[in-house]
Formats: C-alpha cells, structure tokens, sequence
C-alpha cells in the first residue's frame, strides 16, 4: 500500500438552508485504503459519499481525487463505482447485462465484453448466474453482481453506500470478509458508508466517525477504540461509561467524592467539569486493594448474563455508577453475586477525560 | 461556484423547458386569454368588473348558480355512499361474484355521459316504459339530471373508494377484536378512520364531476339551467363570448377548490400504512355477506338495465309505434349530415390523443422525475401539468376558442382542425396521465441514473434500456385511459369542431336536439362498443406485453 494522498477531503459542507447536514469534513484517503464513514443514521455519513459522487451538490469545500479538484465535476465525469443499500440492479436485465452495462459502447466487441463480465462475475463468486434475472437470485447475490457492475469499468475509487444492511445477519459477515478480500486483491480505493461498528472495525483499514455532520474522529479502527478523541466516538464505538467529574489539580480529578489520578486535558482549570471515559472491560478487579490507584468501593446492583461475561452495575458512592464485565472465572473465583460489597479500580491509562 | 453541466443535463433541461413550452401554449396562454376575455367588453376593452357585476345581476343566470349548487349536493351525497357500500361489499367481506361486480361497476366509464340521461328519456320521457314510477313528475329537469349524474359518476366514485378500502392493516383489527370492540365499533373507529381521506377526495370528485358536465344536463335538463348549458348558450346560442368567458370563470371555481381539497387529501394520506402491514382478508359472515350481495346485484342490474335500454333503443325501429328490430337508426347520415364520418372522427382523434398524449406526457414526467438538479424548472413543469385537474372540459374549450380563434394567433389555422381537437383533448386529460407515468417512474430504484453516471452511460440510453421497458404497463394504462376518455369526452370538444371535423359525441347531441333519440342512442352505443373493444385490446397486449419484456418478474 503506497502512502500518496489519492482522496483530499478539504472542509467540505453541506447545508440546506438553516442546517448543517455535513460540517466542514476534512481528510485524506490514501492510493489503496479501505475507508469506512462510520456513524448514527441523520450523521451526514451518506451525504458526505454522495458529494463524492457528485450526486449531491456541496455548498462549501473542495474535493481533488488523484491530483484533480473534482468539486464541481458532475458524476459522469468523475471517477469511480458505486454500490447502493438497494443494489439498483436493472430489473429488466441480465445478471450479464447488468454487469456489461458500462462496457458497452466503448468500442469493446462482444468478445471482449462476454470475456470481461465472465472475469468479473468469477472474480465475486457468481460464475453460471449469467443468464438469471435480479428477481431469481438471492439477495447476497445480488449484492455480489452490483459490486461486480461498479467495477467493470475498473474505476480508481469504490463507493459502498451501505452495502451490507439489507442482507442477513449470517449472509452479511460472510460478505464482509469477501469485500475486503477483493478489495485487497484489487487493491482499488474504497469508501464505505456503514452505521455497524461491527462492520467498520473489521472492515476498514481507518474510520471516519460521523456525528452531527462532522468528522469527529479519523484513525485506525484500533485507535478509535483505544484512544476515542470525543466521549461521542467512546459512547458510540463499543460500550463505554461517562462519568461526570471535576478537575482538582492538572492530573487529578475528583468524581463522587473520589480522587482519581487520569492523563487530563491541558488549559483546564481546577474546578472545571470534566468526563471520564472508561470501558467496562477496563475495570480492574483481581488484585484491588488499600493501596492500588484510583481505587472505588462499590456494591454489585445487577449482573446481567451475557455469555462468556457478565456485565456488572455497580453502585459507587454519592450516586456514581460504573459498568463493568466480570469474566465467568472471575465470578466463580470471588464468588460475586447481587449485594455483594466489593472493591475496582479504574487504571490511569484506560481512562479518557474530556472537557465538559 | 456552480456544478458544471454534462452533456445529459444540458438535453435533459432543453426537453425539460420543451416540455414547459408545450405546456404554455397547450393550457396556460389559453386560459390566460379566457381569464383576460372575462375583464374585457365585446370590443376587447377593459371593463373591470362590469361584466361579472352584469352577471350577477341577470336572475336567470343567477339561478342557473343556485341549480347547479343543489342538484351537484344532492348527487354527490347519493353516489358516494351507494358507491362506497359497493366498493365496502367488494374489498371487505367474501361475497360471491366480486369479479363480475366490480367490471359491471365500471362499465358507464365506457360511455359519454349522454348516453345514461337517453336511457332515462326511453324509461321515464314522455313515452317512457317506466313514466308510471315517477308519479306525473317529468324527467326532463333536475330529476332526469339527477339521476343520470348518479349513473356517471358512479365508476368514479366506486375507483377511489376502492382503492381506499383495498388497503388495510390486520393487525389494528385484531387489536380492535382483541379490546372487546363489537362490529360496529370496529367500523366506526378502524375502517371509518381508515378511509375518510378517500371518502372527502370522492365527494369533492363526484361534486366537480356533476357541476361541470355539460353532456346530462344539456340532453335532459329540459327548462333546468345550470352554468354548464349557460356557457354553451352564451357562446353558441347568442355570441356572448364575455358573458360566456364570466360563467366560465365561475365554473372553474368549485373545480378548484375540489383540487385544493384533493391536494390536500393526498397530502395526508400518505403513510397512513407501514411498509409492515400485514394484509387484511375478509372473514366470512353469512347475514352480511348475503345483504350486500343483494345490494350489488341491484345497482348492477340498474346499470346493465340503463345499458340495455340504450342498446335496445338503438335497435328499435321507430319507438313506439314500429318496436320491430333493425339497424336502421345506425345509418347516421338519415340523422345528421355528418354520417358515420363523425365516428371515424372520433376514433382518428382519440388514437392521436391516446398515442401523442402518451409519449408526450409520459415523457415530460420521466423528465420531471429524472432530471438531475433544476429542481425550479422541475417544480414548474409538475404544477403546469397539475392545472389541467382543476379546470373543467367546458372551461378549456371556451379558453381554446378565445386563444386559438384570434386572428392575431399564429397557430390560428389549426382552429377547427383534428389537430387542435388533438391538442385540446390532451390537455383535458393531461393530469391524470402525468400522476400515473410518475406514480410508476417513482416505483423504480432512484439510482438507476446515478449508477448510470458512474458507468458513464447517458441517461437517455439508461431510460430507453430500462426505464421505458419497466414501465410500459403503466403507459398502455395511459394509452387506454387517454383513448377512452377522447371517445367519450363531449364538453371541450362541442366548441371546437369544424364543418369537417365534428366527433362522435358532438353528433350524439345534434341528432339529440333534432329529434332523432333512437340515432343517438345508437352513436352511445357505438362509442361503447369501441370503448369495450379497445378495454379488451388493451388486457390482451398487457399480457403479451408482460409475457414479452417483463419476463423478470417471475421468479
């Protein structure tokens, strides 16, 4: 994978009238990357891939894709393939003709058109499906075949809208892996528009998570989970939980009559309110004691079976409350169970802390 | 800084603004000229409101008002509830014979509204077989107007109510049935709630329909005005094209307020049903089943006895005298000098109508639906093919004859012509074929073209693969509605036809008037049997149309 900058998303915005649908987005997608626009539905996240298109107008920004500033270009004179929620296959067609479609009239005979559509349609799995319509094969299939006609025409950027959602829970992570393979193999620039952190996290090789029409956080799907930069991106990417605290002296704050000692933000002043992120698997158990940091005295409220883990409420002082997930081991070792009186720890460098 | 416009858009907003264009010219200048003639005294000077105060002041004219008021009222609130039972009998219970019921309650769409209102003159006129019922009263006058409205506008009526009731949820009757909600309150608080939009949208149609047709109140409104005939009287009889312009202008009032209301019935009523409905079905229920039973079968037996009559008065004769059969009354030319060439008319215009106001209007909505951005011209293009809805036929027509007849017109050559006839016609009907093609083009994925941009495929050619194909159903609905309608249609058209060119339905009434009612009758029934001819052409070539392109349905 090159390193060059193939997409240049610069402050690009999207408003009608009043609203903000997309705010400012800024970022860069390498030659070769697998990007996912990961965020709650209203986020702007689709918005934002059909300005890359062009098939929504932006009012503010610019776009440059492989050197060229794209942003007033209509669609039919950019660069890339696409792949919506609902497929849009042309009912009336082919599988063959679907996937033919943008090969034609460009001066390939037959052959070459017959040679390619077969290359394609091995290459997403679906040789001998030629001759059926949309209507007689499967929804995973047709998945495949709309993948298949956004790449005849080999284009420099894949646009994914969602691709995935309208498929089976089963169909859809057997899917994911596919896309990413050919995506590796072909090694062809794609965007995907998902509102499944699942999907992003796997998928991608860099997240965009959307909120509110803005671009709250780019990075690896390993950064966005370790090190979220908003309490929005720890709240919407896994489980987290959001204390409220105040700042007592750079490096130490105070929740529930708590001190506890956290990496905080610079320019605060003491006092100033504060949020601490931290995931229920974070919460340290084994080996709490007197004089561990950042220790928390608190009583198991609930236990909720989740499998191989149970996630805890556990009730802190002055109304603090923390979830936490207790390993099967670590149940059966310290005998836990509803009322039972117990000390955690938060660890220094699990927990986030963000103004406000 | 703007999207620049590929070669697709550029053709698409040229058509687009084309498609506008013809618009103008075909609708909104004509109407435009009426609306400027209302404000104008006979030597084309502005006069204010004079002649609008002269009308208002002339009694007769007034009353014509009045009449046209209480006999539309009292119509509208006969058909729309025998209608709804009827449509409620077909959707909502499992009686026998849904089938028949439901094609025997479309049938008068297939006859001009002349024809019913001769039926009831060979029933009930002063010769009539069943004067007796009417107690001395005569039928000639709002009886016969009311009575024959009610024959019309019933298909009407029925269509919407059905369409109302076919949609259901199940489960908000189950939930009803589960609450401990009897019969009756189940339908007052689900099936009611359910379908008030389609009742309101049928009463405003049905009162529109009455208060505008020309047709039923000219043949047996005997002495009885209503605005309708002052128009024809105005222009035809006495050449007062302003007074005629003024009545025109009150006439286009209800039709409008009918199309605010109807507006905004559709406005609401949409997602009134989630995408997860499950489907309503019927259940059996012998005692209700059987007495709505016995209601269809006697408003089917009432229409098939006013088709009957009329079929059987053509074939008569010379009524009473000489009741043997013969086709003597189909040789037209003993009737109305015009002959049999008043018919061909009709039909020559009516392939026109059905074939250029097809791929016109169904290519003026595929641009209105599919151009990309101008959403302006758009927006302009669907509120001028909207219009013709709230004008009445008769209003079109008086607009056509100010427009098109003015020496200063270029295009005044085409008056009198087929060609304007044509033009005319499609107007008239115009609405309802733009809702259609877009009701279908809506159905499609909205991403076929922005895929096709991605391929660098023109969309044009995207519209010819795949859109035209998918949607071809829909378009021969639109042929068949716009072929039938300009067989039958008589209130535009009575102002326009020239000394060589006068329809079918024109002729019905001019051999009405000269006293020859068995001719007529059997013009009635000749249109109907072309209309029934080509309701059957038109179910054969969808079944060869779906086994041919729509192989992709199957699965």
């Amino acid at each position: 994978m090159s390193d060059s900058a193939y997409l240049v998303v610069d402050k690009v915005t999207k408003s009608f009238g009043q609203f903000q649908a997309v705010r400012e987005a800024s970022f860069t997608v390498r030659r070769g990357e697998f990007v996912c626009f990961l965020g709650p539905s209203g986020c702007g996240k689709t918005t934002l891939l059909r300005m890359i298109a062009g098939l929504e107008t932006m009012t503010g920004g610019r776009i440059v894709q492989d050197g060229r500033d794209i942003s007033w270009l209509p669609p039919s004179q950019r660069d890339f393939g696409i792949v919506f929620q609902s497929y849009a296959l042309f009912p009336n067609l082919t599988v063959f003709d679907n996937v033919a479609y943008g090969l034609r009239g460009r001066g390939k005979t037959d052959a070459e058109i017959a040679k390619r559509v077969d290359e394609l349609l091995t290459l997403v799995g679906l040789p001998g499906e030629a001759k059926k319509y949309p209507s007689q094969i499967s929804g995973g299939q047709q998945q495949r075949v709309a993948l298949a006609r956004a790449l005849a025409i080999s284009p420099g950027l894949l646009l994914l809208d969602e691709p995935l959602s309208a498929l089976d829970a089963r169909v859809r992570v057997y899917l994911r892996h596919e896309i990413r393979e050919l995506q590796r193999r072909l090694g062809v620039t794609t965007i995907m528009v998902t509102h499944d952190q699942e999907e992003a996290l796997t998928m991608a090789d860099r997240i965009a998570v959307m909120n509110a029409g803005q671009v709250e956080q780019f990075d690896s799907p390993a950064a966005v989970y370790a090190v979220p930069s908003t309490p929005f991106v720890a709240d919407f990417v896994g489980t987290t939980n959001i204390l409220r605290a105040k700042l007592a002296s750079p490096g130490r704050i105070v929740s529930g009559g708590v001190e506890i000692e956290a990496a905080t933000p610079p320019d605060l002043f003491p006092g100033a309110d504060v949020r601490v992120c931290v995931r229920p698997e974070d919460v340290m158990v084994r080996g709490v004691n007197e004089n561990t940091p950042n220790r928390v005295d608190v009583t198991v409220e609930e236990l909720v079976f989740m499998g191989s883990f149970s996630r805890a409420k556990l009730a802190g002082p002055k109304g603090m409350s923390i979830s936490a997930d207790f390993s099967a081991n670590l149940l059966r070792d310290h005998a836990l169970a509803t009322g039972a009186r117990i000390k955690v720890a938060l660890p220094a460098d699990r927990l986030r802390v963000f103004p406000g | 800084m703007r999207t620049s416009l590929d070669r697709d858009a550029i053709s698409q907003r040229a058509a687009l603004l084309f498609a506008g264009a013809i618009l103008l010219v075909i609708l909104v200048l004509p109407l435009a000229t009426l609306f400027e003639k209302s404000f104008q005294n006979r030597n084309g000077e502005f006069v204010g409101l004079a002649n609008f105060v002269r009308y208002f002041g002339t009694p007769s004219l007034v009353a014509s008002l009045w009449n046209t008021l209480w006999v539309s009222v009292l119509a509208t609130c006969i058909v729309v509830p025998l209608a709804f039972v009827y449509a409620y009998a077909i959707r909502r219970t499992t009686m026998p014979g849904k089938h028949v019921f439901r094609a025997l309650g479309l049938v008068p769409i297939l006859a001009p509204s002349l024809l019913p209102a001769i039926a009831l003159i060979y029933l009930f006129g002063n010769q009539g077989i069943a004067r007796f019922m009417l107690m001395g009263e005569s039928v000639y006058g709002p009886i016969g107007i009311v009575i024959a409205q009610v024959f019309f506008c019933f298909p009407h009526a029925f269509l919407i109510l059905s369409t109302a009731l076919a949609i259901a949820d199940r489960r908000h009757y189950e939930a009803a049935e589960v609450l401990g909600a009897g019969r009756l309150r189940v339908f007052l608080t689900v099936t009611l709630p359910g379908v008030k939009y389609g009742i309101v949208s049928a009463f405003f149609v049905v009162f529109t329909m009455v208060a505008t047709d020309f047709g039923i109140p000219k043949v047996i409104g005997g002495r009885f005005n209503v605005l309708s005939t002052d128009v024809y009287k105005q222009v035809i009889g006495q050449q007062n094209f302003e007074m005629g312009a003024v009545v025109g202008m009150v006439l286009l009032i209800p039709a409008v307020l009918a199309f605010v209301a109807d507006r905004w019935v559709a406005r609401r009523q949409v997602a009134l049903l989630s995408a997860r409905a499950v489907p309503f079905e019927p259940q059996k229920h012998p005692l209700r089943d059987w007495l709505l039973f016995g209601f269809c079968a006697l408003i089917a037996g009432c229409i098939l006895v006013v088709l009957g009559i009329s079929i059987w008065a053509s074939l008569i004769t010379y009524w009473p005298y000489n009741l043997s059969l013969s086709m003597r009354n189909y040789a037209f030319a003993n009737a109305d000098a015009s002959g049999w060439s008043s018919y061909f008319n009709s039909l020559t215009m009516s392939v026109l109508v059905a074939t250029i106001g097809t791929t016109v209007i169904g290519f003026g909505a595929w641009l209105v639906d599919k151009t990309r951005g101008a959403e302006f011209l758009r927006g302009v293009v669907h509120l001028l093919a909207m219009i013709p809805l709230a004008v009445p036929g008769l209003v079109l027509g008086l607009a056509y004859i100010f427009f098109f007849n003015s020496p200063k017109n270029p295009l005044v050559f085409m008056y009198g012509t087929i060609g304007l006839l044509t033009l005319n016609t499609i107007a008239h009907f115009y609405t309802v074929a733009h809702l259609t093609t877009l009701q279908a083009l809506k159905q499609l994925d909205p991403e076929f073209e922005s895929v096709s941009a991605s391929l660098k495929i023109s969309v044009w050619r995207t519209a010819w693969q795949v859109t035209l194909p998918v949607t071809s159903p829909a378009l021969l609905d639109v042929w068949f509605y716009m072929f039938v309608n300009a067989m039958t249609t008589v209130s535009a058209v009575v102002f326009l036809y020239g000394p060589f060119t006068k329809l079918a339905s024109v002729s019905i009434i001019n051999m009405d008037e000269a006293g020859f009612t068995a001719a007529a009758a059997a013009m009635g029934c000749t249109i109907i049997a072309t209309s029934a001819a080509a309701k059957i052409l038109h179910s054969l070539l969808a079944e060869w149309l779906a086994r041919r392109t729509q192989a992709w349905r199957s699965r």
